[in-house]
């Protein structure tokens, strides 16, 4: 059963990035679609036998208004693979099928004909797509350290005037500072206008003109196009390295398109870092926890109320921890931070820093949700260790806590790492929560950079399992989405087996040093 | 932990003699019988004096009013029949019957003149003048090495050469050096069981033990294994103070110098061992020595 999910999710996860052939097909009523098979399913027929029918993704979204479209068998004249037949991803409106026409150099045709236009298309591309990168690296880093430091000018302002009032010499310099910092600012904006503009000047020189299926020309810039290529041309090899880049795209890029395209870094990151924080978090509470119950408290009422409860919080539905951590960690916890460490930021726009969902508030109400995971987990370890073994410590005249910390916990770790393992494959999975404490559609600063103080656990951030639901419920175009919804939850699923198999590999290890030999 | 008068036995001194046949059956009646204790037993210097010691599982008693010394630097050797408190006498010694919830015990022991149950006694400073072999062997989950040197660990010891210099003089002593001088940073769990026992022994001697308590050391072992280990006994006599539970009656002869004999929580006879098994005081001893008994 479990074996069946993850096959059928591995094998659909795994074609998305496949390059399909595009079929034209002719229709009775002289339309012409140029598409992907995607489906085939017969249908009932009032009179006569169930007919079959053919689900094609022809895209086009802007000229078609679909990006699917559902064809009769008995409406098709002709199937054909034309060999020039093009699939090309945009950076906006989605995939585009046609045949390559015309290349234009500064408005002018540069190229005709099919051959000599794509030609032309691979030989400048790759030049226009680094101009692209660059133009966009200006955007994202430099002007947002730009944002940056204006933000951080004002705040100090604002921090002058709360703690020593505006009459004060303070405030009059971080006045001061800040008109100096906005008069380089505005500089600076002016020179990256400058430099994006010629970069964009540049590329708007190449476009390059398809003609559809249907005869309709369409001119793009090639700055728009993030690849393309002619799956009925393609070899096996050719096929292969359009497969492996797409792959590329999709595990070190930004999402596009309301995430329904390009890359799923930022979500990847996410999850390994909630999940590892987690863990941090959740191994020391839940072994102390253990520890405490097991060895420590003398078994009474009390004892066995608490290991009630624990037991309880096992079932407690997952939301509820969720509102718990934005209740407690976000407005509380997080609030109190803000009041005493960021006044300057809520007084200058009321704009939280902790007290609001974040990577950190995230990690600890999963910590919270796993917490008797482990637990119970690390209990049943303990009562595991042979008391022969506490004995032979107790008569070597070691101490409870020396006997605990040299042969108990020892021998109970490889148990305890199996409860971690098993927290951290329910955490990474669990979504509900994550969506009251800080996972968000969109969240493209990752909470870990270059700019100081280089860690930002109060960021919000993206989530494969969030990711998933997004993608494949609140898409504007699920269906073409759909594909990205395996290929996500195929990454999430290898994901978790990954964190497992390290885990796994960790307690083997330390399982050989403790293995028992009977005789 | 002082137990309830209304379970105190009735002074031994003024109960009335037995005829031999009958003490064993006046014992599982519930009679109090004295011991016999041989006089050479109190001619020699004690290392461990157990006085009128009483030891009770809730409400079960497991040991009644036991008066022993234990002469210092021989071996001597605990017998009886299963079930009789050997083990129970063994780990009242090193106090290791706290650990056991429902225990209670009167009387007292001393340890060279300390006494081991007063209220102001540092259990864990009284437990590293002592060491213990269990009946299984209980190696620690760690290196051959880091066994033998746990009792000085746990100490704080640190100095390389000091723990080097043990962890030979040990494994010497428990004859195991030549097996696992090539080894000595491997599993303890990988060794066999016999040689699991004499790392187990190594330990026990590694902090110098003024007694050296034994519970059935040879039981889970094969008589190769067993062999060695008793050899080893030998060697530890005259250096080390033995005291050993043991169900074979030819390593009770063999191996040590007093004899004593338990039943049903009391000790019936306790003397030399040639005594005990040639010309014992009791019938019921020489019955149960030569393997006529019950
Ligand atoms: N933890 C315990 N709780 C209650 N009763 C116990 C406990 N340990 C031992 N006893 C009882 O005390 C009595 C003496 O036990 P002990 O283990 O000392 O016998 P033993 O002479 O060592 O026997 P064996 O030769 O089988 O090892 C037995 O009746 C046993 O059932
Ligand atoms: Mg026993």
């Amino acid at each position: 059963m479990i074996t069946g999910l993850l096959v059928f999710i591995t094998m659909r996860g795994l074609a998305t990035f496949w390059p399909v052939p595009l079929e034209a097909f002719q229709l009775a009523d002289d339309r012409t679609l140029l598409g992907e098979v995607t489906d085939r399913e017969r249908i009932a027929n009032d009179d006569g036998p169930p007919i079959s029918r053919l689900l094609v993704r022809v895209d086009n979204y802007e000229l078609t208004g679909q990006h699917y479209e559902w064809v009769d068998d008995t409406a098709v004249v002709n199937i054909e693979q034309p060999a020039w037949a093009t699939a090309v991803e945009r950076l906006e409106g989605g995939r585009f099928h046609g045949t390559p026409q015309t290349f234009y150099e500064d408005g002018e045709p540069a190229a005709e004909g099919p051959e000599a236009t794509w030609n032309r298309f691979t030989a400048v591309h790759p030049q226009v797509r680094s101009r692209y990168w660059q133009a966009r690296g200006i955007d994202k880093h430099d002007r947002g350290r730009v944002q940056r430091e204006l933000r951080a000018a004002r705040l100090a302002v604002v921090q002058a005037d709360l703690d020593r009032g505006q009459d004060s010499p303070t405030y009059a310099a971080a006045v001061a500072a800040e008109t100096e910092i906005q008069r380089r600012a505005a500089e600076e904006v002016r020179r990256f206008d400058e430099q994006t503009a010629a970069l964009r000047d540049e590329n708007a020189r190449y476009e390059i003109g398809f003609v559809t299926a249907d005869g309709i020309d369409v001119r793009m810039p090639v700055a728009d196009i993030v690849r393309g290529w002619q799956p009925n041309r393609l070899s096996w090899s050719g096929k292969l390295a359009v497969y492996l880049d797409r792959w590329q795209e999709f595990l070190v890029d930004d999402p596009r398109e309301a995430n329904s395209a390009g890359g799923v870094f930022p979500a990847i990151w996410g999850t390994v870092a909630m999940t590892l924080i987690m863990a941090v978090f959740v191994a020391p509470f839940g072994v102390l926890a253990a520890l405490y119950l097991r060895e420590y408290a003398s078994s009474g009422p009390i004892t066995s109320a608490v290991r009630i409860a624990i037991n309880n919080l096992a079932g407690v539905p997952s939301i509820v921890y969720g509102a718990f951590g934005l209740g407690f960690f976000c407005y509380v916890l997080g609030a109190g931070i803000d009041e005493l460490f960021f006044e300057a930021s809520l007084v200058a726009d009321n704009q939280p820093v902790f007290g609001t969902g974040g990577l950190l508030w995230a990690s600890l109400t999963l910590a919270l949700l796993t917490l008797p995971v482990v637990i119970v987990a690390t209990e049943e370890a303990l009562a595991s260790v042979p008391n022969s073994m506490r004995e032979g410590s107790y008569a070597c005249g070691a101490g409870k806590w020396q006997t605990i910390r040299r042969i108990v916990l020892p021998r109970a770790l490889p148990g305890i790492m199996t409860g971690l393992i098993l927290a951290m494959a329910r955490g990474a999975g669990e979504v509900a929560p994550l969506m009251l404490v800080g996972v968000k559609k969109l969240a493209s600063d990752l909470p870990i950079d270059g700019v100081f103080p280089f860690i930002h656990p109060e960021r919000e951030f993206m989530h494969l399992a969030y990711l998933i639901y997004d993608v494949g419920f609140q898409s504007p175009n699920s269906q073409a989405a759909r594909p990205m919804v395996f290929t996500i939850t195929f990454l999430l699923v290898a994901i978790i087996a990954i964190l497992n198999i390290a885990a796994v590999w960790i307690r083997g290890r330390l399982r050989r040093r403790f293995e028992t030999q009977q005789f | 932990m002082p137990a309830p008068s209304d379970t105190q036995p009735p002074d031994t001194a003024a109960s009335p003699t037995f005829a031999a046949d009958d003490r064993l059956v006046a014992v599982a009646a519930g009679m109090e019988v004295p011991s016999e204790v041989h006089e050479q037993v109190s001619s020699e210097k004690p290392v461990l004096e157990i006085d009128s010691f009483n030891l009770w599982y809730g409400q079960k008693q497991a040991l009644h009013r036991i008066t022993m010394p234990i002469p210092e630097c021989k071996v001597t050797a605990l017998v009886g029949p299963s079930g009789c408190g050997k083990s129970t006498l063994l780990r009242s010694v090193n106090r290791l019957n706290d650990l056991v919830q429902s225990v209670r015990i009167s009387g007292d022991m001393r340890l060279n003149g300390d006494s081991i149950y007063d209220r102001g006694t540092d259990v864990i400073e009284l437990r590293k003048r002592m060491g213990m072999v269990f009946q299984k062997p209980n190696p620690f989950p760690m290196s051959i090495y880091e066994n033998v040197v746990y009792a000085l660990r746990i100490d704080g010891e640190r100095n390389r050469g000091v723990l080097d210099e043990v962890c030979e003089r040990s494994l010497r002593g428990a004859a195991l050096w030549d097996e696992v001088k090539d080894r000595l940073a491997d599993s303890a769990l990988g060794l066999s069981g016999g040689q699991q026992q004499r790392l187990c022994i190594a330990r026990a001697i590694a902090a110098e033990p003024e007694v050296l308590l034994l519970d059935e050391p040879c039981s889970a072992l094969d008589p190769i294994a067993t062999g060695k280990v008793e050899d080893l006994i030998q060697e530890l006599r005259g250096t080390y103070s033995v005291l050993m539970v043991t169900h074979n009656m030819q390593q009770a002869s063999r191996t040590s110098d007093y004899t004593a004999f338990m039943y049903l929580g009391r000790l019936i006879e306790y003397g030399p061992t040639t005594e005990i098994f040639t010309k014992p005081i009791l019938r019921e001893t020489e019955a149960y020595v030569t393997g006529r008994f019950g």
